[in-house]
């Protein structure tokens, strides 16, 4: 029962940061139709961005992740603005190869700067919580709490606020939007930050239980995309959702099935479901 | 003016290709032309799905990985003779192919990239952790070189070339020849749009499996040539880097045309040599370069130049008859706009 409960808690820790990394995904792409495949690139960024203002600034934990979650918006939003502003018309594959274009160069700009050695990041909840014979790390607690308050707000945000709804609004329809006078251009930037926020303080959020290195994010944007596709492209709920059906599989998968084969799961789920539905799990139309 | 399109442009190529070995001060250049070669070849396969049939495929250099363990395991594991196991590492591939086609070409636009980036993963993972299969993240040592045919000695920087020359002679003519045929006038018009294909009477399905499966087995050719040519592999063979690296190779000389990619793709290897400093991070230069690109010019070097060549004749042609149709042109111009 003792590990059972274990895997749940890890279940929930994944699931969190891969909702986190989702939700700015489904954000941009209900947005603008475009598969952001830098956003991988954005949540290393962030690690490394909060890394540096650890080791270099001596600042705490919190600054580092208040300053990767600016560091990596700022970032987001300049690739809005520098190449997804200008490729608007353009066909969906010119789209595609620019982000992956982002991605390169986000990539190797982090490996020229810090080379391509692993980095540990610190955190000052190193602490083990025991509760009713399990252990609980804080660091994965503060992951699940952290991930579901982001969420929350993020919900709150879109949901009771003007600034929120005219986000929902363009993704609903964008010539409706324009229409009743919202600036397309000012949502789509904002949707950008919001999304970089997200990967970042995900990533910063994540890293001390794993690494830091160039390649971190590679494996995360790619698990984001099964959850989306899953969860509905442009889905805020279903980005929850299948972040946390990730999370529980790999958790569960790793510990039943096999450690060596669990980053597989997510992909073979989604070769699966989508072998049975092409159109996702909860998408109502079809692709 | 029609240097490139003629005949004779392509056999001052081939020449040129026969002659350089002469020319190369050494054998590190003839490496680095031949690898170039190899990756041609994938590239060549890669703008079959995506230059002309409108499918970007990020698996492309799994079923390439595919190809080269097919040759390694058969060779290293089970003495199976060279040629047999190349050959194999082509319809190993295609095989593979055909199921994942079947998958995934249901799917559309962006989500069929997005299925086979996933399956890209599944292949690089599975080859890293199935060692008693693949041998894992050591890889598989001791591939050996295609044997001797007469006295050609294919250990040989120069013989090694001209072998991988054929190969990529061989793809260019039968690529040439699908693409001239109707059946890669049925690509592009899946390219240019679905609906319209099929309202054309153009089995979609069919057709799409069918370049997907020509295109990787290209990709299995070149990782079989590319297997016993390194004679070494390991799992990050099947990185989506060079995935990435092979975009950049056709979208640079230009998508969807026959020229395009193969200059990309041995041009670029030659200009990352020459940036000797930028090997480890050339994609900070080539990121940028791959983004402006596609803004400013996203039909590639050749694209622009046939584009720009093929208005002015239009021009000519609508001077010479007032109110004559302008040609209609081959280069992707709106792929995948309609149905996003």
């Amino acid at each position: 029962m003792e590990l059972f409960l274990q895997q749940v808690l890890n279940g929930l820790t994944l699931g969190g940061v891969y909702s986190l990394v989702a939700l700015g995904l489904t954000l941009v792409y209900g947005i603008l139709h475009v598969p952001n495949f830098a956003h991988g690139a954005f949540y290393m960024a962030g690690a490394y961005s909060a890394f540096f203002i650890m080791t270099k600034l001596g600042l705490n934990y919190w600054w580092g992740m208040l300053g990767a979650a600016a560091v990596v918006a700022l970032i987001s939003v300049l690739s809005e603005r520098l190449v997804f502003h200008p490729l608007r018309k353009a066909p969906y594959l010119h789209h595609m190869i620019a982000s992956i274009g982002i991605l390169l160069f986000l990539e190797a700009g982090a490996q020229a700067i810090w080379g391509a050695d692993f980095h540990r990041m610190e955190t000052p909840y190193t602490q083990l919580l025991e509760f009713g014979g399990l252990t609980l790390p804080a660091q994965r607690l503060l992951i699940i709490g952290a991930a579901f308050l982001l969420v929350a707000l993020l919900q709150l945000f879109l949901k009771k606020t003007i600034t929120g709804a005219t986000i929902v609004a363009m993704a609903q329809n964008r010539e409706g939007a324009a229409l009743v006078g919202i600036d397309a251009n000012r949502v789509a930037m904002l949707t950008f930050a919001i999304a970089g926020a997200l990967a970042g303080m995900a990533a910063v959020l994540y890293a001390p239980i794993n690494l830091v290195y160039t390649s971190m994010g590679n494996l995360v944007i790619t698990k984001a995309f099964v959850i989306i596709v899953l969860g509905g492209m442009g889905s805020v709920p279903g980005a929850i959702v299948g972040g946390l059906i990730i999370g529980f599989a790999e958790a569960f998968g790793a510990f039943y099935i096999s450690t060596d084969y669990k980053d597989i799961i997510a992909f073979a789920l989604l070769v699966l479901i989508l072998s049975v539905r092409p159109q996702g799990l909860f998408a109502k139309g079809a692709h | 003016m029609k240097l490139f399109s003629s005949t004779t442009g392509w056999l001052l190529l081939l020449a040129l290709a026969l002659a350089f070995p002469f020319l190369a001060g050494n054998d590190y250049h003839l490496t680095v032309m031949s690898t170039a070669y190899i990756y041609a070849i994938a590239t060549i396969g890669l703008n079959l799905i995506t230059g002309y049939t409108g499918q970007y495929n990020l698996a492309h250099s799994g079923f390439m990985a595919v190809g080269a363990y097919t040759v390694g395991i058969l060779t290293v594991d089970h003495q199976v003779p060279f040629w047999i196991a190349f050959v194999l590492a082509g319809v190993v591939a295609a095989a593979i192919g055909f199921f994942v086609g079947l998958v995934s070409l249901r799917l559309k636009t962006h989500f069929f990239s997005i299925f086979t980036l996933c399956v890209g993963y599944i292949m690089y993972l599975l080859i890293e952790k199935w060692e008693s299969l693949t041998h894992g993240t050591v890889g598989i040592i001791g591939i050996p070189a295609p044997p001797n045919i007469g006295s050609i000695d294919f250990t040989e920087p120069r013989p090694q070339y001209y072998l991988v020359l054929f190969f990529l002679v061989l793809s260019l003519w039968i690529m040439h020849r699908i693409v001239r045929s109707l059946l890669g006038r049925t690509f592009m018009a899946i390219r240019n749009g679905d609906d319209l294909a099929q309202a054309l009477g153009i089995n979609l399905m069919r057709n799409k499996l069918l370049a997907f499966m020509l295109s990787v087995f290209f990709a299995g050719l070149a990782g079989g040539l590319y297997a016993g040519f390194v004679r070494f592999i390991g799992p990050g063979v099947a990185s989506v880097e060079h995935t990435f690296d092979m975009t950049m190779y056709m979208l640079i000389g230009g998508i969807g045309t026959l020229l395009g990619p193969l200059l990309g793709a041995i041009g670029v290897p030659w200009l990352t040599q020459y940036l000797q400093v930028l090997q480890d991070f050339r994609f900070v230069v080539f990121g940028p370069l791959l983004v402006i690109l596609v803004i400013f010019l996203p039909y590639g070097i050749v694209g622009t130049w046939m584009n720009r060549k093929r208005r002015k004749e239009a021009l000519a042609a609508q001077a010479a008859v007032p109110g004559s149709p302008r040609e209609v042109s081959s280069i992707p111009a709106a792929k995948g706009a309609t149905h996003a």
